[in-house]
């Protein structure tokens, strides 16, 4: 199941007013990813949701605290709640950047080369993931053959993208955010 | 009695020390006059902390003669200080109207802050003149008009979150040959509420004792990023707006009790932290940013 939210549409209609396009402010982030969390928690236990932040100028750092971190947060381990963060420019980035260099969090970005994974990831984890870019979906043994690694350290890097929800687990094999979607 | 309290000439984040150093002296309910007809030039943080001033003082409404010369007058009016300064002071002299006529760097005129859609309203007037007046006129790369409004977000979001009672904001460019030679964009806030010390109080996790005064906890605060919110995402605001005068050369100062703080560029001769200043409520921050000039 796929949900799209329009950030800038949820922020109107959060305000009560059409005069704005900043996500800034705490207490506005708070009541925007309550709304993207009352749609997330009335899908199904496997969703996808994409974030489309086309229609907000900037965020500021209290908002996006609210707005990514927390909401990155709130669904794992226990939901297998994956978010896709689409129009993210410049303009947002240096406070979605901070945010998750706080928090040691990490985030899938749709970018004009494919999905990507921006933010905290080690160096394994961002190995397996530029295996997994060129392969697709594939099993845990094969990125371990691609990385020159042992597969049981692979995979344990793997689970843990997985339980970031930075990556998708399904019978078996490892896939970018979206495949199975 | 009534005191009467000169306005300094130039009144700005330093000459307003003298105005609360005599301030101190008072008590209460102590009448007082403000002589500002003296007074030629004020900063953004003068005219904020004069209406903060004025919001301290219910009691014994204070007196204050208004600016003899007009262009100082005129601009007080067109920045919005008259507006605001009849709900504290009783004014003397001629008051002049607000007109939008007349040359001003004002980005924002002070404005009051009490609501989260007060600062959604700044954030969105300062982006529609920011482009020109800080990218064109200041020399600064147009990238940093986000970090600007996101500068400029956070502080006012201190006032919201922390202050719990309203205060103003106000933006200029300005000229500021005396101490840069060089064009500089500033934000004042300026509130009467709380202060940062009883902020982090107020969560318990501080426990007054010898070394726990207003300028621990500013260090607490501007420094390492503590909030008196228990939630790690806390204290980022001010780490942000750290980041973005470090980034662009500027200059950062909060003014909190009886102590101040500062992130003091090369170009700045002032004192990192002061302590034992007059007690005043609230927090006072003002952000500097210069122009950039071609090295």
């Amino acid at each position: 199941m796929t949900n799209h939210i329009d950030l800038g549409t949820v922020l109107r209609q959060t305000l009560s007013a059409n005069l704005y396009s900043n996500l800034v402010t705490r207490s506005t982030g708070r009541a925007v990813r309550t709304q993207i969390e009352l749609l997330v928690s009335s899908s199904a236990n496997r969703v996808l949701t994409v974030i489309d932040f086309a229609h907000v100028s900037m965020i500021d750092f209290s908002c996006a605290d609210e707005v990514i971190a927390k909401l990155l947060q709130s669904f794992a381990p226990d939901r297998e709640a994956y978010f896709v963060f689409r129009g993210m420019t410049d303009d947002h980035w240096h406070a979605v950047e901070s945010v998750l260099e706080r928090h040691g969090l990490a985030l899938v970005v749709e970018a004009d080369t494919g999905i990507e994974l921006m933010g905290v990831l080690d160096e394994r984890e961002q190995r397996a993931w530029q295996a997994m870019k060129r392969r697709g979906r594939a099993a845990a043994w094969e990125l371990a053959g691609d990385m020159g690694e042992p597969e049981p350290t692979v995979r344990l890097a793997l689970d843990r993208m997985w339980q970031r929800r930075l990556i998708m687990r399904h019978e078996g094999a490892y896939m970018p955010v979206g495949e199975i979607a | 009695m009534t005191t009467v309290i000169n306005v300094p000439p130039s009144l700005d984040e330093q000459s307003f020390e003298q105005i609360l150093e005599r301030v101190a002296q008072l008590g209460p309910d102590a009448k007082m006059l403000l002589d500002a007809r003296h007074t030629r030039w004020a900063s953004p943080y003068g005219l904020g902390a004069l209406l903060t001033l004025g919001q301290t003082r219910l009691h014994a409404r204070p007196t204050l003669a208004v600016p003899d010369s007009d262009d100082t007058a005129s601009y007080w009016a067109r920045a919005n200080f008259f507006h605001y300064a009849e709900d504290f002071f009783e004014l003397k002299g001629l008051v002049p109207r607000r007109t939008g006529s007349g040359e001003s760097q004002v980005l924002l005129e002070l404005t009051p802050i009490s609501r989260t859609e007060d600062v959604h309203e700044v954030v969105g007037r300062i982006q529609q003149k920011a482009q020109q007046m800080i990218a064109q006129e200041l020399g600064i790369d147009a990238k940093a008009i986000v970090g600007f409004a996101m500068t400029l977000s956070e502080v006012c979001q201190n006032i919201i979150e922390h202050a719990g009672l309203g205060g103003w904001v106000m933006v200029q460019t300005y000229n500021w040959t005396k101490r840069l030679g060089r064009r500089v964009v500033v934000i004042a806030v300026c509130d009467a509420g709380v202060g940062f010390r009883q902020s982090l109080e107020s969560s318990g996790g501080q426990v007054p004792n010898d070394r726990w005064d207003d300028a621990a906890a500013l260090e607490a605060a501007v420094i390492r990023g503590v909030s008196r919110f228990r939630d790690p995402g806390r204290g980022q605001g001010l780490a942000g707006v750290r980041k973005y005068i470090g980034r662009w050369n500027g200059k950062l100062s909060v003014r909190s009790g009886t102590a101040r703080i500062a992130i003091v560029p090369d170009w700045d001769d002032d004192v990192p932290l002061m302590e034992k200043l007059p007690a005043f409520p609230g927090a006072q921050i003002q952000v500097t940013i210069p122009e950039r000039v071609a090295r």
